[in-house]
């Protein structure tokens, strides 16, 4: 049945229905509400789960750390500085190969002080082993939760879903929220055969010398390479549970497409609308959504944009001395290609300043006159800049 | 497998740690592991941060803990505690006791948030701060633990300030059993973990270990010094429970002057007689101050 709920209050309702057991949260803006929704269910029995009511975002990753290695299924969410506050234990939660879901309402990092909505918080974490997954509309912030623990519980590695803030996660959309017997069936209880076993002393995260640490590395990183196949799988079984399809990069009119508009998380719809009115003068523009951002989907970008002249990257967070991380990655995923494409790196959308159809039609349009394009390339970058 | 032994009230039980572990020569903290473990057994889950018994307890693939051992970051003893008895409740395994084990840097300086938001929210943990009075694990740098006059490696002509009242800070929670404990009075340290593990809620335990290597002294002196702390009042064997009632569970008959504590010890070599003329005024304040407000066991 469809509700009306907002991106936030969706990944509760996600929550809800994987049956998490313990949640250890923090408030920050704008995740406030997930947790909000789920001291609610929790306090009045709605849910059957422990909510703690931790002292700081780094206490609750670490709180979280605990309950997984007990072997209960574990979820928090958090923002911005949260998330940046979480850093080292992101690694450790990784590195101890814990089925943690987490959900991040994108947030910029101060400073200065910004609340509004750019990915800064999460790009800033792609390499402490984490999967990522960006979500564009509300219906998919519900879906991701019961698909990520669906994820994470088979390769053991943590999961991360990724929701733009205000955007999604405070704007109302119809969801439909899957019913507790469809969601019981796709997402099972959690038996983690590597949890604390009473009877079994062992050490979990000791001390790793040399002379092992490598391979226990190469199996964490083998883990997030083989993670991409078990995203697809987890995909179709949820299609044919649910009726709804997610691919990890989603491809919009790129078939024959001269230009093709790469971005993650909810400004995809305003690119959808972009790549229509370029359409509509004949340009032929496409999409891609990267919808899986780790594992970074490779061999999958490489086949959609075979066909492709030039790509625009849109990234929605700038990495100071280099250009914005999507783009990078982009541009590392197809120097190895014989058709390669120019890519062109712009950053627009910092700290919640609005993404139009205009702005990013125009821009792809501007591109094939521009000589010298500067990498990256602000988009709508006000004059005042320029006087330092 | 786990090797049996006998406890100083001449009961068999089991050992928790064997034989093959890193501890130093003289090691205070391993003794006052064995001593938590004999009491809580096997169902037992450690919750470990960055301390002495993150290298004590060995490399992969070896461990000489016979209870499940997690380690985490120096500044969550408190917070992953928390998590584990979330998850063993979650998981039917509620009756498990979760033991936070951390040192006294992790306890006084950079776990103390989290110390203090578990402590807040009573969580149903035990929580023991085993104490040596500096960051030993990284070669002897001073933690708001170190008393004043010790000389560490960033204090190096003596330490300026005194030792942080930690008790008096966890009091402050209102949690229902804080307890100061010596490796050189077992009987003493094995009942005090006996009541924590018949309360619920959060418990603390602050566990003196002297550290030959920390401490400077040879490694046969480690109860010795640990047993003038006690004599001398510097460090009182007490009981809080609910963060009111105040108990000293063994008083010495005649303090000794605490200079007979710091002459055993490397570390306050050099002490001026000023000096010990003050640490000493210090003991005695504190110590007064106890006596006013705290009951005295019995004999």
């Amino acid at each position: 049945m469809k509700q009306l709920l907002e991106g936030n209050h969706a990944v509760s309702m996600g929550v809800l229905r994987s049956r998490v057991q313990v949640i250890p949260a923090y408030p920050i803006t704008p995740q406030t509400h997930i947790s909000e929704l789920l001291a609610q269910f929790t306090s009045d029995g709605t849910m059957d789960a422990r909510y703690i009511k931790v002292e700081s975002e780094h206490s609750a990753m670490a709180a979280c750390i605990g309950a997984a290695t007990a072997g209960a299924r574990t979820f928090t969410a958090t923002s911005s500085q949260g998330l940046a506050l979480m850093h080292e234990m992101l690694h450790w939660a990784a590195g101890g190969r814990l089925p943690i879901v987490m959900a991040c309402v994108n947030r910029t990092l101060g400073s200065p002080w910004n609340i509004w909505n750019d990915q800064s918080d999460s790009m800033a974490q792609r390499d402490a082993g984490w999967l990522q997954f960006y979500c564009e509309n509300n219906q998919d912030c519900v879906d991701s939760v019961l698909l990520a623990y669906a994820v994470t519980e088979r390769v053991y590695t943590p999961a991360m879903i990724i929701l733009d803030a205000f955007i999604l996660s405070h704007t109302t959309e119809p969801v439909d929220v899957p019913d507790e017997k469809q969601a019981d069936s796709f997402l099972p209880k959690l038996v983690n055969p590597h949890a604390i076993d009473l009877g079994t002393p062992r050490a979990f995260s000791p001390v790793v010398a040399p002379d092992h640490f490598t391979e226990v590395k190469y199996r964490q990183f083998d883990a997030a390479r083989r993670a991409l196949s078990v995203i697809d799988e987890e995909h179709k079984k949820f299609a044919d549970i649910f009726g709804r399809e997610y691919q990890s990069v989603e491809a919009y009119h790129t078939e024959d497409a001269e230009v093709v508009i790469a971005a993650c998380g909810a400004v995809c719809g305003t690119i959808r609308a972009a790549v229509d009115r370029l359409r509509e003068k004949n340009i032929p523009a496409g999409m891609l959504k990267i919808r899986t951002f780790r594992p970074f989907p490779v061999n999958l970008i490489r086949s959609a944009l075979s066909g492709a002249k030039a790509l625009f990257v849109l990234d929605k967070s700038v990495t100071p001395g280099l250009g914005g991380p999507l783009a990078q990655e982009m541009r590392a995923a197809l120097y190895d290609t014989d058709t390669h494409p120019r890519i062109v790196g712009a950053v627009a959308g910092l700290g919640g300043r609005d993404i139009t159809v205009d702005l990013v039609a125009e821009a792809v349009e501007d591109i094939s006159k521009m000589k010298d394009i500067p990498e990256p390339l602000f988009l709508g970058l006000k004059q005042e800049a320029d006087k330092s | 497998m786990t090797t049996p032994r006998t406890t100083a009230a001449g009961e068999r039980s089991d050992l928790f740690i064997t034989p093959g572990h890193l501890a130093c020569p003289g090691c205070g903290a391993t003794l006052a592991m064995q001593w938590v473990l004999s009491v809580l057994g096997k169902d037992t889950v450690l919750g470990l941060p960055a301390c002495c018994f993150s290298i004590i307890s060995g490399a992969f693939p070896h461990t000489p803990m016979n209870v499940n051992l997690v380690h985490t970051a120096f500044e969550t003893g408190a917070a992953l505690a928390t998590g584990l008895k979330a998850g063993l409740e979650a998981t039917g395994r509620g009756d498990a006791h979760v033991v936070s084990w951390v040192g006294d840097g992790g306890t006084f300086d950079i776990g103390l948030q989290a110390l203090s938001g578990a402590a807040e929210r009573n969580e149903d943990i035990i929580y023991v701060c085993y104490d040596n009075e500096a960051y030993m694990n990284t070669g002897n740098q001073r933690s708001s633990a170190t008393p004043r006059f010790a000389r560490t490696t960033t204090s190096p002509t003596g330490e300026t300030m005194h030792k942080k009242d930690i008790m008096a800070i966890m009091a402050a929670h209102g949690i229902p059993y804080a307890a100061g404990a010596s490796i050189s009075h077992p009987d003493d340290l094995i009942a005090k973990v006996e009541r924590a593990k018949d309360i619920r809620g959060t418990r603390f335990l602050h566990i003196l270990v002297a550290c030959p290597t920390g401490w400077r002294m040879p490694s046969d002196m480690t109860i010795t010094a640990a047993r003038l702390a006690v004599e001398s009042g510097i460090f009182p064997l007490i009981e809080i429970e609910d963060g009111e009632r105040t108990t000293v569970n063994y008083l010495p008959e005649e303090k000794i002057p605490v200079s007979e504590y710091l002459a055993v010890q490397g570390r306050f070599s050099g002490i001026s007689e000023d000096d010990i003329a003050d640490l000493q005024r210090w003991v005695d304040e504190k110590w007064e101050r106890l006596l006013k407000t705290a009951d005295v066991a019995g004999p």
